[in-house]
């Protein structure tokens, strides 16, 4: 990993946002994180801790929700980004966002559901082939489920299929929230195998965001962990695995020390 | 005319009329489905479209150019009422939106009425009203060509829906507008379509009707008659607002021949509300709304 030290500014930085719904609910309240180019990020906490909000803030989708950031900035290659509409940000400057609790679009096939995350490229037909069968390969089992309808496909193949889709529109940065929610482990396990892949292979950087550590920690390369809406303990994903008083700063009832 | 006959020539003529009550259904599905909006200005765009049209034909204008014309500034219409008016409530309650509609549609008509006049206009679109006849069976041409106009504008919507970008964007929308945004679509951009795309097919739902009745003030009321229609066939399916249109067009028929008599005429107000009531009871999604499609 030395070769990322090569650029010295991060992919994606975030300088003590606050995040307020409307009219009033504070959804984050001071979160500071950074993703580097080609790292995974595990960003871990419990239910209501600001995972989403802070994903949301990157992505332009809190806009849409009627939330604002009223503190701090997001950089993205040293640009600012806060408050960009999320068309805007997937298709110039290539970050995705995978919503939480598999969104897919329930009426449209499998495969139609892969083809829109590329119409942001306008990718020519056989462009479009292209691209949709490599995803095939990666991601092999939504071959055989192509013809249909990505509603009555099961948890894992919706998971999947979100991942697949946003990958279509080339990212460099894909902000995955909470990819194991509902999954059986040996599921979880094969999704976050696809996302360390992805990671080595294309040197695709991800911020995920999870309630999972085991598996989360075990794939990222650092984790920062977020309790309350504040941003309490960070480091290696070595090293916040083998803290044995981990689970308490999560579920914010202990202070790191 | 044997009993057969007579049975087939008002069935034959009520499926056909129907597919006019689809045609007016459609317009509503399409932005109900995009953005969850019961457009009930869609009635006042379909009257504006009419009126505009024959006030040019009546200035002498030749027809293809007074179409043109009609459909530019319907459409500039559509996009300018999206942006001004619906695109700030994005995200208010169903009833708020639905308010906004309805007080646009009294604007819109009042608007109308008051540069074009307040008297009916007969429409000429150069389709003769003659009696066609197959055996002894009796079928109007004007409503033959208004199904094959509704046949031909679904048949369009359905290749655009199932084979163009922006139409399986617009799908994508209607299932789930988070995703879809999160994916890089435009939603603001996929709004502007789909009324655009409404306010055409009311500009031909207004041509049809104006037609067939004459253009003034009732045409806005061809609303009153999609309802049940949208009730049957489910808001959010253009196939099944053909079907439904079909099925209130037929029982309309068959109700005013054969009970018509019994219960002394007027049947045709009320006859679509009351099937779909039965509907509301036995299938309140509507033949073709959407189920959410989801595994248990
Ligand atoms: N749409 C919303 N409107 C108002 N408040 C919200 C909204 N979404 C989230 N919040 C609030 O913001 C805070 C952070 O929620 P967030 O969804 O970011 O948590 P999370 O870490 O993603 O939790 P989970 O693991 O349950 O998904 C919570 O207090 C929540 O109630
Ligand atoms: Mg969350």
């Amino acid at each position: 990993m030395s070769d990322r030290s090569k650029n010295s500014h991060p992919l994606l930085s975030i300088d003590g946002i606050e995040v307020v719904y409307d009219p009033s609910i504070l959804g984050v309240a001071d979160v500071s994180l950074h993703v580097d180019r080609g790292e995974i990020i595990a960003f871990i906490g419990a239910n209501g801790a600001g995972k989403s909000t802070t994903l949301k803030a990157i992505s332009g989708i809190a806009g849409t929700e009627r939330a604002r950031i009223t503190k701090g900035d997001i950089l993205l290659d040293q640009v600012s980004i806060a408050g960009m509409a999320p068309h805007r940000l997937t298709k110039s400057k290539k970050v995705v966002h995978v919503l939480e609790g598999r969104h897919v679009f329930s009426h449209l096939t499998v495969e139609e559901n892969l083809r829109s995350g590329a119409f942001l490229r306008k990718p020519s037909r056989r462009q479009m082939e292209a691209d949709i069968e490599e995803i095939y390969s990666w991601l092999p089992r939504l071959k055989d489920k192509r013809k249909i309808a990505a509603g009555l496909c099961s948890g894992g193949e919706q998971q999947m299929l979100a991942i697949g889709r946003a990958l279509l529109t080339k990212p460099e940065l894909v902000l995955l929230d909470e990819p194991s929610m509902g999954l059986a482990p040996i599921i979880v396990d094969e999704v976050f195998e696809i996302i360390s892949r992805l990671n080595r292979e294309l040197g695709m950087s991800f911020l995920v965001a999870e309630q999972d550590m085991r598996v989360s920690l075990a794939h990222a390369h650092r984790a920062y962990v977020v309790a309350n809406g504040h941003v309490v303990l960070q480091g290696s994903a070595e090293d916040l695995a083998a803290r044995d008083d981990l689970h308490d700063i999560y579920l914010g009832i202990a202070e790191a020390a | 005319m044997g009993f057969m006959a007579l049975f087939l020539e008002t069935l034959i003529g009520g499926v056909l009329a129907g597919t006019m009550y689809s045609l007016v259904a459609i317009g509503f599905v399409l932005i109900f489905k995009a953005s969850g909006v019961f457009n009930y200005a869609q009635g006042a765009m379909l009257l504006f479209s009419a009126l505009l049209f024959v006030t040019l034909l009546k200035l002498g204008w030749p027809i293809p150019l007074a179409l043109f014309a009609t459909m530019v500034v319907t459409v500039i219409g559509a996009l300018a009422i999206e942006r001004i008016v619906l695109r700030p409530l994005a995200n208010r309650s169903t009833m708020t939106l639905f308010l906004a509609t309805l007080g646009l549609s009294f604007v819109i008509e009042g608007l109308a009425q008051g540069i074009m006049g307040t008297e009916v206009h007969a429409l000429n679109l150069g389709v003769e009203d003659l009696p066609i006849f197959w055996g002894d069976i009796l079928i109007s041409q004007f409503d033959l060509y208004a199904a094959g106009v509704a046949i031909t504008l679904t048949l369009l919507l359905a290749l655009f829906f199932n084979k163009t970008r922006i139409g399986v964007s617009l799908r994508a929308v209607a299932d789930d507008a988070g995703a879809a945004q999160s994916i890089g679509i435009n939603l603001n951009f996929i709004w502007q379509v789909v009324w655009a795309v409404s306010a055409l097919v009311g500009l031909v739902a207004g041509l049809a009707w104006g037609a067939r009745q004459g253009v003034s003030f009732n045409l806005s009321l061809v609303v009153l008659k999609a309802l049940p229609v949208l009730i049957i066939g489910g808001f959010t399916s253009i196939g099944g607002a053909i079907i439904a249109g079909v099925i209130v067009g037929a029982a309309e028929a068959l109700a005013e021949t054969y009970l018509g008599p019994i219960v002394g005429g007027g049947i045709q107000f009320w006859f679509a509300y009351f099937l779909a009531l039965i509907f509301l009871f036995i299938r309140p999604t509507g033949l073709f709304g959407d189920a959410e499609i989801e595994r248990v």
